[in-house]
């Protein structure tokens, strides 16, 4: 059977008296998009930076297509992109690129691969003079150039404007067209949902859910409105079938889980009938990824 | 929208296409380098042209057969050891080194280049150098061949010394520390001003220094006085023992 495309079983990794990753178990099949989600801290980079073999771990294993993180046989197969930094600041755009493919024995063209990413007007500048957005999709560029079997993306749309979003986006799901695996890491709901085939959330260094954009979502459903706030939402509980839940956040907008159906619905709106309360944009909407994640990870800033 | 085939087909270049791309990038990157060029080639070209001219240099025989080893060796120092510090330094600080390292270039690759690189730009200089010097006067005698194992000698000693520098210590403190020492070699090594100018008590330490030896080596050689500079020698092979292996020792790369 073929390896996985990342396979990492009961990784521990410590920073002096810190456990950043706690027995993580993390696969990545082949072919697929798979995005690496978690707060602030919660080990994203320290996961992936073992996988690319930049950090030692403390304890467990963990296999890249099959082979360790630090055999020199993994290097031509991946393509990394690194979270900041990794380009001279004095390098022009396009010698930059033209290098890195030059350590590769099939790469794409340069030129061509430039102007994909809307670079090839800023081939002559140098790195230090691209706004982020370009920095960015030069660090993207570097990271397919040698025609990898699998790309490491780490944050690959922090701090971009959205046209240069989507053609990230664009990218990766050209990418996954063409058999190439992607483990990427966001803190953008919307893309890990829109981009990835598997979603694996991280929070203090272990996997606290994990499955596909509308498995973790699940079928639940929800009813949400707006309206006066303050309203007696344990009244309208007991009206509503066991099980139920309501909540008012932020002021004035009211969120109804449960078994969301016609008569559910038509018990909330009989009941703002009784109170003479006029409900504003009623909806029964799906719950996002982000209602999910910040169901698991919770609300507190870190 | 230009079509790209991105199915994967890796797989890492040969070692010496790999090695030679990243020489070239790092030479056009020293060439570029506007404070590079003034400590590798402006510095060296107006002390040789000035003390080859200047009165008060107190030398037997033709000042610039004095003036000339000298500043082919700070030329070798400027490469090897500033100009490399510097650059080494700023690629391990801004992650080019890590990023570097996940690419098919081994780090025995990424060495091999850099060595590659600063002899090219040393090849360049001495070139110019020669050129300039020949233009006041200049003679030189001597085994070319005892040249090239001085120079390569030095290269290691200074190769060492900046890349334990910018293996340690923060890019700034590399930055002003290589250019402190490169000040303080030129006034202290003999490169321009004889040693027999300095007070004879602290001559035996300025004697141990790698950019004496090579300045001493260089110019018994250049001026035929001597035999092999066997002296010299032995000191640029100790030092590069020394600096080369503390700097594969604590070299950090991140």
């Amino acid at each position: 059977m073929e390896s996985a495309a990342v396979e990492v079983r009961d990784l521990v990794k410590r920073y002096g008296r810190v456990t950043a990753i706690d027995h993580l178990d993390l696969r990545c099949r082949r072919g697929e998009v798979t995005a690496v989600l978690g707060p602030n801290g919660a080990g994203k980079t320290s996961a992936i930076e073992i996988c690319e073999g930049f950090r030692t771990f403390d304890a467990g294993s963990v296999h890249v297509l099959g082979l360790t993180p630090d055999d020199p046989a993994l290097k031509p197969r991946i393509g990394i992109m690194l979270q900041s930094g990794g380009t001279p600041q004095a390098a022009r755009a396009g010698e930059w690129l033209r290098l890195v493919s030059r350590f590769h024995r099939n790469p794409l063209d340069p030129r061509a691969l430039l102007e994909r990413l809307g670079l090839a007007e800023h081939a002559r500048t140098p790195y230090r003079r691209l706004s982020g957005g370009q920095q960015q999709r030069l660090g993207l560029a570097a990271a397919v150039v040698g025609r990898p079997e699998l790309v490491f993306l780490d944050e690959p749309t922090a701090g971009l404007d959205p046209q240069a979003r989507h053609a990230c986006w664009d990218m990766v799901r050209e990418l996954r067209a063409a058999g190439v695996s992607v483990v990427l890491t966001t803190h953008h709901m919307d893309e890990a949902e829109k981009l990835s085939d598997h979603v694996v959330i991280i929070d203090r260094g272990r996997v606290v859910a994990e499955g596909s954009p509308a498995e973790l979502t699940g079928a639940e459903r929800q009813l949400r409105f707006r309206a006066r706030p303050g309203l007696n939402l344990d009244e309208l509980l007991s009206a509503l079938p066991p099980g139920s839940a309501a909540k008012e956040s932020p002021a004035g907008h009211y969120i109804i889980e449960g078994h969301v159906d016609p008569s559910l619905l038509a018990t909330v709106t009989a009941w703002c009938a009784t109170e003479g309360v006029t409900t504003e944009d009623l909806s029964i909407e799906r719950r996002t990824l982000e209602d999910v994640f910040l169901e698991l990870t919770g609300r507190e800033l870190r | 929208m230009t079509t790209l085939d991105l199915s994967p087909a890796p797989g890492a270049a040969p070692l010496a296409r790999m090695v030679l791309a990243q020489a070239g990038a790092e030479v056009r990157a020293t060439l570029r380098n506007g404070e590079q060029l003034l400590l590798t080639l402006i510095i060296p070209i107006l002390l040789l042209v000035g003390f080859s001219k200047a009165p008060f240099l107190d030398v037997a025989g033709p000042k610039v057969d004095f003036v000339a080893p000298g500043v082919i060796a700070l030329a070798v120092l400027s490469t090897a050891f500033t100009g490399q510090a510097i650059a080494t330094g700023f690629e391990r600080r801004y992650g080019v080194l890590k990023r570097l390292g996940a690419t098919p270039l081994s780090r025995t690759g990424l060495m091999l280049a850099k060595t590659t690189a600063v002899i090219v730009v040393e090849l360049l200089q001495i070139a110019v150098l020669v050129l300039v010097a020949l233009a006041l006067g200049w003679s030189p005698h001597g085994n070319p061949l005892t040249v090239l194992l001085l120079v390569i000698l030095g290269t290691a000693a200074f190769s060492g010394l900046g890349l334990l520098m910018a293996g340690t210590l923060r890019a700034e403190a590399t930055l002003a520390g290589a250019n402190l020492v490169y000040l303080l070699l030129l006034a202290l090594g003999g490169v321009v001003l004889p040693i027999t100018a300095f007070p004879e008590g602290i001559r035996p330490l300025l004697e141990i220094l790698p950019i004496t030896a090579l300045t001493d080596g260089l110019r018994s050689t250049l001026t035929g006085v001597g035999g092999f500079p066997i002296g010299a020698a032995l000191v640029l092979l100790s030092w590069a023992v020394l600096a080369l292996a503390a700097a594969a020792r604590w070299f950090r790369w991140e």
